[in-house]
């Protein structure tokens, strides 16, 4: 029962954040980059501006969701190239074994030894601010997990006797790994992709907090916290509502993650949370 | 066991030189040059002559496998480079920014452990309840939380509104200053312990040895310390043990946020001027950090649990 709830409370934020970023030309009621005005800086939220205002006078709310798009687009394009990469990599190591199980192993611990928000802001500091730069920096640093699971199973895959039928009627690696093994592990990888997604998310806000990620005017809700930093004891909404927004975001794909997870591994239900 | 530790330590040699040679090869294709960002600061390095003197100080000027030689041998002789900025050798601008580092880790662990460990436990012992329920989402909550905007909001409560506590900077000694980062730092592992030891718990209480310990009549306040505690005690000790190793990488911008003087606001300081020795150094040490901690966790797991075999 409880575990539906998370999943279906997931499933809402999951949503609500997806239509924010959608229709956000048609929900805000200012522009979010061009409306600004001193005049009415650091107003507190009222029927007018929901969320208020920030310190250039421009509307929280508008800004909220616009700043959704570059957080999903973020985390939705960085997540599918570190599952493309992880999934790629851990099941051609598991099929083939070998050297390029054991090259693809160390480069898997390689990649877990460098804390991936330090490996992004490294490639960040080389590429240059901006959104293309993150969803490589992103992408590219976050496929570990992906590939133990997809190579584990792939593991336990090879050997069952469906793999080993196809293999005898004479398909080919491609093939067997395509039709055979891939349909069976895209389970787990769905799993880690959801959790990752939130990752991402929270990496994308962080990045942008330090300054690395996406540059102002173009709101995103890391460097809206960062500028609403300078005004956190005039206005403290500024800083109150973008946060929100990164957590309700996090938490609804987390929620997703486990929700699916206790789904397709009902042996884990009594003991996760 | 001491071959154990010196093959764990010799295993931990190859991914450390992977990890010195991605970062190195990331870092020669900077386009813009240490030079361009020195003129960005509006300092005059245009005049050829003085380009070709920095080139050759830095030995810029170098192709790029001799530089990586160079850098490798100075690594061999722990000398970590020049930094572009300061001029002062990459340790000296490194070294007073360890303790802090490390202090501002075990404190967030500390407060991860005294708050997480007994939750995970007491909402074990009464699975589904409210309480289990109510662990369950601050746990969940925990992991979805940005930290840094937890930090934010802690400032503007506990220091500027109540004015409790300083809202930002490092002394050394001081207990105050160190309380909100490592709260804010200390949440996300404080969630993640109390599902580990929840889930532990419950595995626990269902194996055999504890039913028949049950079964025989063994009442139930010391069947929790004796059997389950102890048991559980090794798989919480391992996630704190990974969760410190992980925790200087996940610091940076909690310690930007408090000011705090550490490797992460180093690392984050030394990207936006584009001082790559410094940057280099500053990840070696995070990574370093976290494969010495690893294994010292793999040692003392061998030495805890007998089962493990050693060799």
């Amino acid at each position: 029962m409880g575990l539906r709830f998370n999943f279906v409370l997931g499933l809402v934020l999951v949503v609500l954040v997806l239509l924010g970023a959608l229709l956000a030309g048609h929900l805000a009621p200012f522009d979010p980059i061009m409306d600004a005005d001193l005049m009415s800086s650091e107003l507190p939220p009222d029927w007018e501006h929901w969320m208020g205002t920030d310190g250039q006078g421009r509307d929280v709310f508008s800004r909220v969701l616009y700043g959704a798009r570059v957080s999903l687009t973020v985390g939705l394009v960085s997540q599918l190239i570190n599952s493309v990469i992880g999934t790629a990599l851990g099941v051609s190591a598991g099929y083939f074994g070998g050297w390029w199980d054991d090259l693809v192993n160390g480069l898997t611990n390689v990649m877990l030894a460098i804390p991936s928000l330090v490996f992004a802001l490294a490639i960040m500091a080389v590429l240059g601010p901006g959104l293309p730069s993150l969803l490589i920096a992103l992408g590219l640093t976050n496929w570990s997990w992906t590939c133990r699971i997809a190579r584990s199973s792939t593991l336990s895959l090879k050997s069952q006797g469906f793999v080993q039928a196809a293999k005898t009627a004479g398909f080919g690696d491609l093939n067997i790994m395509r039709t055979q093994i891939l349909p069976n592990i895209l389970g787990p990888v769905l799993v880690i992709a959801t959790l990752g997604i939130g990752g991402a998310v929270l990496s994308e806000a962080a990045l942008s907090f330090l300054g690395v990620g996406i540059r102002p005017p173009q709101p995103s809700w890391g460097n809206m916290l960062s500028d609403a930093r300078e005004l956190i004891r005039t206005a403290p909404w500024a800083a109150i509502f973008p946060g929100l927004a990164i957590f309700a975001t996090v938490l609804g794909f987390n929620l997703l993650g486990d929700g699916l997870r206790d789904m397709l591994d009902p042996h884990m239900r009594t003991q996760r949370a | 066991m001491m071959r154990f530790i010196l093959r764990r330590t010799l295993q931990m040699i190859p991914t450390m030189l992977a990890v010195i040679l991605i970062i190195f090869v990331i870092f020669s294709v900077v386009p813009g040059s240490f030079i361009t960002s020195l003129m960005a600061e509006g300092r005059n390095a245009t005049n050829a002559q003085v380009l070709s003197h920095l080139n050759e100080q830095f030995g810029l000027d170098q192709p790029l496998l001799v530089r990586l030689w160079n850098y490798l041998w100075g690594l061999a002789h722990f000398d970590l480079g020049i930094s572009y900025r300061t001029r002062e050798p990459v340790w000296n601008v490194i070294e007073p920014r360890l303790w802090p580092s490390i202090k501002l880790a075990l404190s967030a662990m500390g407060f991860a452990a005294v708050v997480g460990i007994p939750l995970g436990f007491l909402a074990a012992l009464k699975p589904g309840s409210i309480f289990d329920s109510g662990t369950m989402v601050v746990a969940v909550s925990g992991l979805s939380l940005p930290e840094f905007w937890f930090g934010l909001l802690l400032m503007y409560v506990f220091a500027l509104t109540l004015g409790w506590l300083p809202s930002f900077g490092y002394q050394p000694g001081s207990i105050r200053h160190i309380i909100l980062p490592a709260i804010a730092l200390g949440v996300s592992p404080m969630a993640l312990l109390a599902r580990t030891t929840r889930a532990g718990v419950l595995d626990v209480m269902n194996a055999d040895f504890v039913r028949t310990a049950r079964a025989k009549g063994l009442a139930e306040p010391r069947l929790v310390r004796s059997h389950v505690a102890r048991n559980v005690l090794v798989l919480i000790l391992t996630t704190m043990g990974l969760q410190i190793g992980a925790l200087m990488g996940q610091a940076i911008v909690v310690e930007k946020l408090f000011s705090w003087p550490g490797i992460g606001s180093l690392l984050v300081d030394s990207v936006s001027v584009r001082d790559i020795p410094v940057v280099q150094g500053a990840v070696l040490v995070i990574v370093l950090w976290f494969l010495v901690i690893n294994m010292l966790v793999d040692v003392a797991y061998a030495l805890i649990d007998p089962r493990i075999k050693v060799g």
